[in-house]
């Protein structure tokens, strides 16, 4: 076995996963100076087929096939083949060059490479299984060492705490993916007091993605402060990190800038996925900002849009990890389904949890999360605004004890049908809701006319008396209060403030110089302690406010 | 709820007439609070005495019909007067300052009595 060639090389043949493995035999290396470069042969060469079908020792010089491989083994010096077969499949060769004595290889020695081809191939298999199963296994460990930098990295610079802010409720979820995307969620608080909320998620999966994230997340932070504007935040973002972004890669962000106090929330998205504005009314509307994701390309604009958050609204901030799961079926959970979820939601609930649970149910309890989960929910406390201003108008004890917004009952919720006339029916059933606070018979008097005039208003300039756009009231008492919020769906209409309604003129009116009509909003203004009008894209809402206790403010205007 | 109507009868007087209101004044109530001003005035009457103590609503709308009504009077030179009108009306005259320009009595009697009337 002098001649026997010194290393093997080929490409086995077999399964696809393993069709690009190579193997390397190595003998005793005694003979090193004739050792013949490796060789590869191609799955497809003819001579595989020829090996397999003809096991055995075969004499290369003999053999006339149109193949590379054997022409590679005649190039180098190879006079006798064995393959080495195992199961069927061609997993080595033993080549052998010219005896050193010159003779012919003997039917002995033939004989005797035959058995050690036979003895040696299933040997030669196992070495390769191990082989491959322990490339696997450095392969394995090597994307769990990088899902851990991954998962690092996220856990890093999530946000560690909410915001408290007075009022509102914010909440936040993130449940990574097995295989880490770059989902991101931050909180960012300006000096003047409002607060920037950022979710996005970056495309591709593991270190590159949580390293963008990282470096989008540390830009984002950095020109909030200076820019303020949503739309020239994500427009400066973009600038910056698209220089240094990789090829196919970008980030969508929604950007939001939210003043506590008015409710009022600016907004600029980044191709991400639309929020869901949750009205207190029920009615859900997306926020909508037109802008390309961020690292594609240098000078987008971002177009900057505003709405606001009356009290009870909340919003759903998401990433596509919940309208991209699948249940078992292949079907994909999708926006409309979310979204009328969010239009579901019962405010004593928590909507993240709602969300979680009805995607638990939609994907079944076999189901592989694929992408990361992310989440920011946003919501306004039911009546905040309205007690803190009884507590403080009147100053008692019961008053402070309503301040935190907690002791708020809600009386009725009424749907009134737009037509006219229907501000009797508010009216009425407005009297029946407040008939247990006793309220005197003049404080219900002013109660009706300002409710049967908010109603009307709405009706007719909110809702244009149209059949499938009904009046939503809402009757709230608290020790100190009662209010009644009256909303419409002329969300786009501007309305002066409370103090910046006009007194009509009738003089003019009498002289015919004005229309006599004209009356509403003054008459409300006058019937009520506090009127406090909100405007959203979609909703406009009227809330009456009339205080229970101590000093009588609606008769001191009149 | 299907709104109410108004209804309105005249009274004529010398020199006086009194439109009897019976309702609700409001969008609904243009063309007969019109018409029953129209009937009130063909007589050459003065004044002119409304009516309000069987009308139980009165909202912004029916405000501005009152008001078209008093510009009325004033063109054609006669006196608006007021009565029977709940304390809750009263002080919607006063906030949006009907008043001053249309006196308001309690009743009838009150109002017939007004010196500027009798004379």
């Amino acid at each position: 076995m002098a001649t026997l060639m010194q290393r093997l090389r080929m490409m086995r043949v077999g399964s696809s996963k393993r069709e690009s493995q190579m193997i390397q035999i190595r003998e005793a290396d005694h003979s090193r100076q004739m050792m013949p470069p490796p060789m590869d042969i191609a799955p497809n060469d003819p001579i595989v087929a020829y090996f397999l079908s003809a096991p055995g020792a075969i004499e290369v010089d003999k053999l006339h096939l149109d193949s590379p491989a054997l022409q590679a083994m005649k190039n180098a010096g190879v006079k006798l083949a064995i393959p080495l077969v195992s199961q069927g499949e061609l997993v080595g060769l033993l080549n052998l060059g010219p005896r050193l004595s010159e003779q012919d290889y003997s039917t002995d020695d033939r004989g005797l490479l035959n058995t050690l081809a036979t003895q040696s191939a299933p040997a030669v298999r196992v070495a390769q299984l191990v082989q491959d199963q322990q490339a696997q296994a450095r392969e394995n460990e090597r994307i769990q060492h990088e899902l851990r930098v991954a998962q690092l990295i996220q856990k890093t610079l999530l946000p560690k705490d909410l915001p408290a802010l007075p009022g509102w409720n914010v909440n936040a979820y993130y449940q990574a993916a097995r295989q880490v995307g770059g989902d991101f969620y931050d909180f960012i608080y300006l000096d003047d007091g409002r607060l920037g909320l950022v979710i996005g998620d970056v495309t591709d999966k593991g270190v590159p993605a949580a390293l963008l994230m990282a470096t989008t997340r540390s830009v984002l932070r950095a020109v909030a402060q200076r820019v303020i504007a949503p739309g020239q935040v994500l427009e400066r973002v973009n600038e910056i990190i698209h220089q240094d972004i990789p090829p196919k890669m970008f980030v969508t962000c929604m950007y939001a800038l939210l003043n506590p106090e008015s409710g009022q929330l600016q907004y600029a998205n980044a191709g991400h996925d639309l929020p869901y504005h949750r009205h207190q009314t029920g009615e859900v509307t997306e926020l909508r900002a037109t802008g390309m994701p961020l690292g594609l390309m240098p000078g987008m604009i971002y177009e900057e849009k505003e709405t606001r958050l009356a009290h009870g609204d909340s919003i759903l901030f998401y990433s596509d990890g919940i309208v991209e799961a699948h249940n078992p079926d292949r079907g994909m959970y999708g926006f409309p389904r979310l979204m009328r979820l969010v239009g579901e939601y019962e405010r004593d609930t928590s909507l993240k949890e709602l969300v979680l649970e009805d995607l638990a149910e939609f994907t079944g309890s076999d189901w592989e999360q694929e992408d990361d989960i992310t989440m920011v929910t946003l919501q306004r406390s039911e009546g905040y605004g309205v007690s803190e201003i009884a507590s403080r108008s009147i100053g008692t004890a019961e008053g402070a004890n309503s301040s935190n917004g907690t002791d708020w009952q809600t009386l009725a919720e009424l749907i009134v049908p737009s037509k006219p006339g229907n501000e009797r029916i508010a009216m009425e059933q407005v009297t029946e809701a407040v008939s247990g606070l006793n309220l005197p018979g003049r404080r219900l008097d002013q109660l009706k006319t300002a409710v049967a005039e908010a109603t009307m208003n709405a009706m007719e300039h909110g809702n244009h008396y149209l059949p499938d756009r009904p009046v939503s009231i809402k009757v709230l008492a608290s020790r100190a209060a009662l209010s009644v919020r009256i909303t419409d769906h002329g969300g786009t209409r501007i309305l002066p403030s409370d103090t910046g309604i006009e007194v009509p003129d009738i003089e003019a009116k009498l002289a015919e110089l004005q229309t006599p009509r004209g009356w509403g909003l003054f008459l409300i203004k006058h019937m009520v302690d506090e009127m406090n009008i909100s405007n959203d894209p979609s909703h406009h809402t009227v809330e009456l406010i009339m205080y229970l206790e101590g000093e009588d403010h609606a008769s001191e205007k009149s | 709820m299907p709104a109410k109507s108004l209804e309105a009868q005249v009274r004529h007087r010398p020199q006086v007439a009194i439109v009897d209101l019976q309702g609700e004044i409001d969008s609904f109530a243009e063309d007969v609070l019109n018409a029953a001003y129209a009937e009130a005035e063909s007589r050459d009457a003065n004044v002119i005495l409304l009516n309000f103590s069987k009308v139980d609503y009165i909202n912004s709308t029916g405000i501005a019909l009152i008001v078209g009504l008093l510009a009325r009077a004033r063109k054609s030179k006669r006196r608006l007067l007021a009565y029977g009108l709940s304390d809750h009306y009263v002080e919607i005259f006063q906030i949006t300052r009907l008043v001053d320009f249309m006196s308001v009595f309690p009743d009838e009697a009150s109002a017939l009595a007004d010196g500027s009337i009798v004379s």
